[in-house]
């Protein structure tokens, strides 16, 4: 019995991280074989594994895996937040918009400044979103449509194209682990939000399933009713988690802003907050499987930025660039029965007798 | 009052137009709101808006020309809709309709009038309906839900479109094969040869072409289909309740995929007709947003036919009285935009209008706009 304890472990661990941990090990192999041996000879090794695909995978991935994470929190207590990628352009805004007015202010002081009001206007988005789909009974799908084309068109119309966003974050290397080979300068020589998305995922893991807050969210998105027999107040940890979901979301736009481009461009969340959507339900609502599939359509982005820049194939590039999408096509489509979201997703939820 | 007016076929009508025109007031009034807080002058925008809409000829026919893409997109998302089916992929539907439009359109020189541009319709709408089945076979078969894979498709579409007229890179790479030999650098297709361009109805400088019968015929078809066919029924059967229609021994996945390839069909027409009745050509800048606006043309219009023509015309006025507007008043045209999604917002939230204008709740159900919600599919 003790023999088998370690393999049923293991087996529990591959069980609920399978995808997860394929992903990462067959990438972190494969990167170590290439970059080390003399196989990074070979090019279409190199673009496939090389330091600069896994650098490009981890800038793709820290955006989705924060969409990611803002829709478990939504959709684990029960609203279906599609409208994430409203979210995260209104967070990019609003960063943006912070860092440009206080363009004159130490450059460190700035641009924290700037992500906390691209979080708070982000969790301002959620805040609508549950206002919508809660007091105003809104279909939670259409709520999150109006959240992104209110997005589109007031990011648009407020947009002013002669503001300059000066500096941006750069990369923070962990003394000591920055030095591994491959390892290191992948995953720990990199700025502020990359770091902070990844501990978010232990955060939001360890909180949903480890905390009283996480056990009565879950609650409140299976069975409401039940939830409610017991005293929890299933509206206010709707409103609650749908804010925090925001906030994640506006994280993710603080870091295109801020982080990754260093300014703000007009639709500039190109598709990453349907992504994240996808990502969230491959990795089955929970924050290290959302971790795995971001991690996976990260790497389906950078491997077309690689395939480009790279030109070893005669494919034309739109059918490169459509890589990204159409994987993400299939992850949902090869689910079949393997998912589940929660249960009371998408309902309102109604007091007896004040309907 | 509500025992009398379920009787006669007016007030009916009229208590249908309440909530959409309370909501189009509501969100004017909001945007002159944010005009205000962004230091505009709203009245200003409004009478620029007006003019340009309706002031004159040429505005009314800006108005009509944008009116006609709105009507088939609100009608895809529409019809849809009445079967549970949220379709954000009108604009990937749009875009493959016009590529396959104008890849009939540019050849087949010879042909006359009469079979070469209905040909080309027909092929735009294949093109939509190609794009539109595609997410209805997922999630009858594998559960994806179609909003994903609708908002993917419409990447990929605008991809290909792009592809299609791609003018070959700077180191050689092939161009695309609808691509304008004559264009040089700029990546679009050559002219729809005049067999297959849709004639005007009052040529330059009016610029309205025929479509807009295409139009009215579409919205009149897809109402028929909706409330007067077997098929019909059976749509608004599975959108009600898919279990009870499965029950009933409706075919409930042949009803899904086909709704989705309708759908699609509506919003190819879409591009087909923007192709060959007023752009003659394809280029990668064409298309996009008027698939997002069907979404709100849809619901403004209570996902009924005739509501969508009506709401695609207020949405027409709105795009084509932007231009002048800015141009008279200096307020952003996006300004536009955020009024249209504070429409869908109170077109979609009757609560929210009831709460503002103080209205009593009725007994029956409001705009029935309810989306199948459930990620999992079945």
């Amino acid at each position: 019995m003790s023999k088998n304890a370690p393999v049923s472990a293991f087996h529990r661990l591959r069980r609920r991280y399978g995808n997860t941990m394929i992903v990462a090990l067959a990438l972190i192999v494969m990167a170590i074989l290439v970059n080390v041996t003399p196989l990074k000879e070979q090019t279409w090794l190199r673009v496939l594994f090389g330091v600069s695909a896994l650098n490009f995978t981890l800038r793709w991935t820290v955006p989705l895996v924060l969409g990611a994470l803002s829709g478990i929190l939504c959709e684990r207590s029960g609203i279906i937040n599609i409208g994430i990628e409203g979210m995260m352009l209104a967070g990019a805004f609003a960063g943006f918009v912070a860092k440009t007015s206080t363009n004159h202010w130490p450059l460190a002081a700035s641009l924290i400044f700037s992500v906390v009001a691209a979080v708070a206007v982000g969790g301002l988005m959620g805040a609508v979103h549950a206002l919508f789909s809660i007091r105003f009974r809104m279909d939670q799908i259409i709520s999150g449509t109006v959240i992104i084309i209110l997005a589109l068109g007031t990011t648009s119309y407020l947009y002013n194209r002669d503001a300059i966003a000066e500096g941006k974050f750069s990369s923070i290397p962990i003394p000591g682990l920055a030095q591994i080979p491959v390892i290191g300068p992948v995953l720990f020589d990199n700025p502020p939000i990359t770091y902070l998305a990844l501990i978010m995922v232990a955060v939001v893991h360890l909180g949903l399933f480890y905390t009283r807050w996480g056990l009565r969210t879950r609650a409140v998105g299976e069975h409401p009713r039940a939830a409610d027999t017991v005293g929890i107040n299933v509206n206010r940890y709707r409103y609650i988690n749908t804010s925090l979901g925001g906030m994640l979301a506006g994280l993710a736009g603080a870091f295109l802003v801020l982080e990754a481009v260093g300014q703000f461009q007009e639709g500039m969340t190109a598709g990453r907050g349907f992504i994240s959507l996808a990502a969230m339900i491959f990795g089955n609502w929970n924050p290290i499987g959302a971790l795995g599939a971001a991690t996976l359509f990260g790497y389906t982005q950078a491997l077309q930025n690689e395939l480009l820049l790279a030109g070893v194939t005669q494919v034309p590039r739109q059918f490169i660039s459509m890589l990204p999408y159409v994987v993400t096509i299939v992850a949902v489509s090869g689910l079949v029965g393997r998912v589940r979201p929660p249960a009371a997703e998408g309902k309102v939820y109604e007091t007896e007798g004040s309907a | 009052m509500a025992t009398a007016s379920s009787t006669t076929g007016i007030t009916r009508t009229l208590r249908a137009l309440l909530i959409p025109s309370l909501a189009l007031l509501a969100a004017l009034l909001a945007g002159a709101v944010v005009m205000i807080l962004s230091g505009d002058d709203p009245m200003a925008a409004y009478s620029g808006l007006f003019k340009g809409a309706f002031g004159d000829g040429k505005g009314w026919a800006r108005t009509v020309r944008k009116t006609i893409p709105f009507v088939l997109t609100g009608l895809s998302v529409a019809l849809a809709f009445k079967v549970s089916l949220f379709n954000i992929g009108a604009s990937g539907q749009f875009v493959m309709g016009s590529v396959f439009a104008v890849a009939v359109g540019i050849n087949f020189e010879g042909l006359p009038v009469y079979i070469h541009l209905p040909l080309a319709l027909l092929a735009g709408i294949a093109g939509g309906m190609l794009w539109g089945a595609i997410p209805g076979i997922l999630k009858v078969y594998t559960g994806a839900h179609e909003v994903i894979v609708t908002i993917m498709l419409n990447y990929v579409a605008s991809l290909f479109g792009g592809w299609t007229v791609y003018a070959g890179g700077t180191q050689g790479q092939t161009p695309g094969p609808l691509w304008d030999r004559t264009a040089g650098a700029i990546s679009e297709t050559p002219d729809v040869l005049h067999s297959a361009q849709i004639p005007w109805l009052f040529g330059p400088p009016y610029r309205v072409h025929y479509g807009v019968f295409l139009a009215l015929a579409a919205a009149i078809l897809v109402w028929w289909l909706i409330f007067k066919t077997p098929l019909g029924f059976e749509m608004r059967t599975v959108g009600h309740n898919m279990r009870a229609a499965r029950y009933a021994g409706i075919r409930v996945n042949f009803t899904i995929i086909l709704t989705m390839a309708l759908a699609g069909g509506l919003a190819g027409l879409a591009g087909a007709i923007e192709t060959l009745g007023l752009n003659h050509k394809f280029a990668p800048e064409f298309g996009g947003a008027v698939g997002f606006d069907g979404i709100t043309v849809a619901l403004l219009g209570q996902t009924h036919p005739i509501g969508v023509l009506l709401a695609a015309f207020m949405f027409g006025a709105l795009d084509g009285g932007a231009a002048t507007m800015q141009f008279e008043s200096g307020v952003p045209a996006d300004i536009i935009q955020i009024i249209q999604a504070l429409v869908l917002a109170f077109v979609a939230a009757p609560l929210i209008i009831r709460m503002i204008f103080r209205l009593r709740q009725q007994t029956d159900q409001d705009a029935g706009s309810a989306v199948n919600t459930s990620w999992g599919g079945a």
